[in-house]
């Protein structure tokens, strides 16, 4: 039924929980899901939600105090941090601006993984770079300053980097953030075209809607569903989780479905 | 943030550049040597510095037509405080661009963070205090574990003030080096008064002290240390992105780090057990290479080094000069050159 990749792997996620300290409240409470291989998952929910969280999770940044992340099968606390780095890469808000790396040097840091301690860059290594800059378009950006790029390119050298890895799951933490129109635009075909499996955290919902196959709502560290975008997201659900008057209207022609809203009452 | 910046001279940026590069800095480097012993209170033709290193190293090729005197001068006096200054300034940059990728911070320098006053403080323990227990090897000992402990204490104030962010980070260093700076201080203070005046002229920075016998112990600290850096050169590439980034990459970015720390705090407490605090140096020569190669570090650290030492050479050639004959501390001039670039580096990042 959907396009299952060769590269793409499940994930799972079992009753995961995470919180600061052992003594604190929870930031994120139990949540379970699975992606399917090569299905694309959007996480949305209001500011301090828990989305980012739950990606670190995902990353491997923090170890769930309960529960487990599975990919095909496999913790990816069991495995060893660069193994678990060969099968799930990110791309996060982060940036190295300060410096003066150029495109292809952070481009090559994707390779990191796939090395062993001290060695440095391999023939493999090169190719691999080479393919990812030519299938992203970046051919002829590859020896500028990354300083001197603009956020659409900065995010879409991120997004090389991370497929660099040659990763199985990818985790991308608000990638349209502070970019304009048409580089968001060009962000979720790029992402929608990965064949990967891929967890992206969201502010907008009619981009999650347009763009997710499944979505998982957080409200205060609790999951409030998952789903279908089409299925999951109603009114109500919405309108709860964002304190908000929310409605799906139909765009006029294209029939896009589109939430508005309006501060309650 | 995203100003409009022209990559400089991207032709240094390719291997034969750097090859290139390198050659050239090498090359000044040996000149920057050979003029740095001819000139002082006493100026020793270059024909007679050449023909006493080349009857040095093969004897009796060149006949001699110099005093005893000014052998010894170039031989025991200015030759070994050229190569402290070489090994001193390549230490200082390299450490500084290694804390840089792994604070993220373009303003790290082991003089900043309080490292160099750690050092400095350990050594005056040994100086002033504890005798020398190990021989000689006490001074660097001691300052290297006062660096270690300072740096140790920076990383906990950042823990503690939950000061993680890069900036913080500064900040904390900077705040650790004035309370160990005061820990130097009372322990000057409460020391034999007869030695204060060399301490606190030691503690200025200054190359004087240098003798053969002694290099060694700087020059094998930083061979090995510098080594390591420069081993885990793709790895400090990694860390300029980010914790988190790097983290995914497989990196384990805290104990990485705390190993960085640990190597610099080992370079810069030698150098200070050797020369004093010397600062900027670190700050300084990462940020002008950079302009001149980029940032991949596994070019940035050789690089680096050869113009720290270049830059240390010129400084200490200065410091004997202004003053002749007198030696002038060589903290001095690096502190006002330093000084005057952070200024410019400030403007540059407000731009």
């Amino acid at each position: 039924m959907y396009p299952c990749s060769m590269k793409a792997a499940e994930l799972e996620v079992i009753g995961a929980s995470w919180a600061p300290h052992k003594s604190t409240q929870p930031i994120l409470h139990p949540t379970s899901f699975r992606v399917c291989a090569g299905r694309v998952l959007g996480v949305v929910g209001p500011n301090g939600a828990g989305k980012s969280t739950l990606l670190r999770l995902l990353y491997r940044f923090h170890k769930p105090h309960s529960g487990q992340v599975m990919v095909d099968g496999q913790d990816i606390w069991s495995m060893n941090a660069r193994a678990a780095a060969k099968r799930i890469a990110a791309v996060l808000q982060e940036q190295a601006s300060a410096f003066g790396l150029t495109v292809r040097e952070i481009i090559e840091l994707g390779r990191t993984p796939h090395r062993s301690g001290f060695a440095t860059g391999r023939v493999g290594d090169a190719q691999v770079v080479e393919r990812v800059l030519s299938s992203l378009n970046l051919q002829a950006l590859a020896d500028r300053d990354f300083r001197t790029l603009s956020g659409g390119e900065r995010q879409r050298v991120m997004v090389a980097r991370a497929l660099a890895q040659e990763p199985q799951v990818l985790i991308l933490d608000e990638p349209t953030n502070h970019l304009d129109v048409r580089h968001q635009l060009e962000v979720v075909s790029l992402i929608r075209s990965l064949g990967l499996t891929i967890v992206v955290s969201l502010h907008d919902l009619n981009m999650a809607n347009g763009l997710c196959d499944d979505v998982l709502v957080l409200r205060d560290g609790h999951p409030q569903g998952f789903g279908p975008p089409q299925a999951l997201l109603t009114d109500r659900l919405v309108s709860d989780t964002f304190r908000v008057d929310a409605r799906r209207e139909q765009l006029v022609p294209s029939g896009t479905p589109h939430f508005s809203f309006t501060l309650p009452h | 943030m995203g100003a409009p910046y022209q990559p400089m001279t991207p032709r240094a940026r390719t291997s034969v550049g750097f090859w290139i590069t390198g050659l050239l800095g090498f090359a000044i480097l040996l000149g920057s040597l050979a003029i740095a012993v001819s000139v002082g209170a006493i100026a020793v033709p270059f024909e007679a510095v050449w023909g006493i290193l080349i009857n040095k190293i093969a004897p009796d090729t060149i006949s001699v037509d110099w005093s005893k005197g000014r052998e010894a001068i170039v031989w025991d006096i200015r030759l070994p405080r050229a190569i402290l200054a070489c090994l001193v300034g390549a230490g200082l940059a390299m450490v500084g661009a290694s804390l840089q990728a792994v604070t993220r911070n373009p303003l790290a320098d082991p003089h900043l963070l309080g490292i160099s006053a750690g050092g400095a403080c350990g050594a005056i323990l040994a100086l002033l205090h504890t005798g020398l227990f190990v021989g000689l090897l006490t001074v660097p000992l001691l300052a290297f574990l006062g660096s270690l402990g300072a740096t140790l204490l920076v990383l906990a104030v950042s823990q503690f003030a939950s000061a993680t962010s890069a900036d913080r980070l500064v900040l904390a260093g900077v705040a650790v080096s004035f309370v160990v700076m005061s820990a130097a201080n009372v322990l000057i203070f409460l020391g034999d008064p007869r030695a204060t005046h060399t301490v606190v002229f030691w503690m200025l920075g200054g190359l004087g002290l240098a003798r053969w016998d002694q290099l060694l112990y700087p020059a094998v600290v930083l061979l090995f240390a510098g080594t390591y850096l420069q081993l885990k050169s793709a790895t400090l590439n990694a860390m300029t992105v980010g914790d988190e980034t790097a983290t995914t990459l497989g990196i384990p970015v805290a104990r990485f780090r705390l190993s960085v720390f640990v190597i610099g705090a080992m370079i810069t407490g030698v150098m200070v057990a050797f020369s004093g605090i010397i600062g900027f140096v670190g700050l300084m020569i990462p940020h002008i290479v950079r302009l001149l190669v980029g940032g991949d570090y596994s070019r940035l650290l050789p690089l680096s080094a050869l113009c720290g030492a270049v830059f240390l050479v010129w400084a200490d050639v200065i410091a004997r000069t202004v003053m002749a004959p007198d030696d002038m501390p060589i903290g001095i001039v690096t502190g006002l050159i330093g000084g005057v670039f952070f200024v410019w580096l400030l403007r540059q990042r407000i731009r």
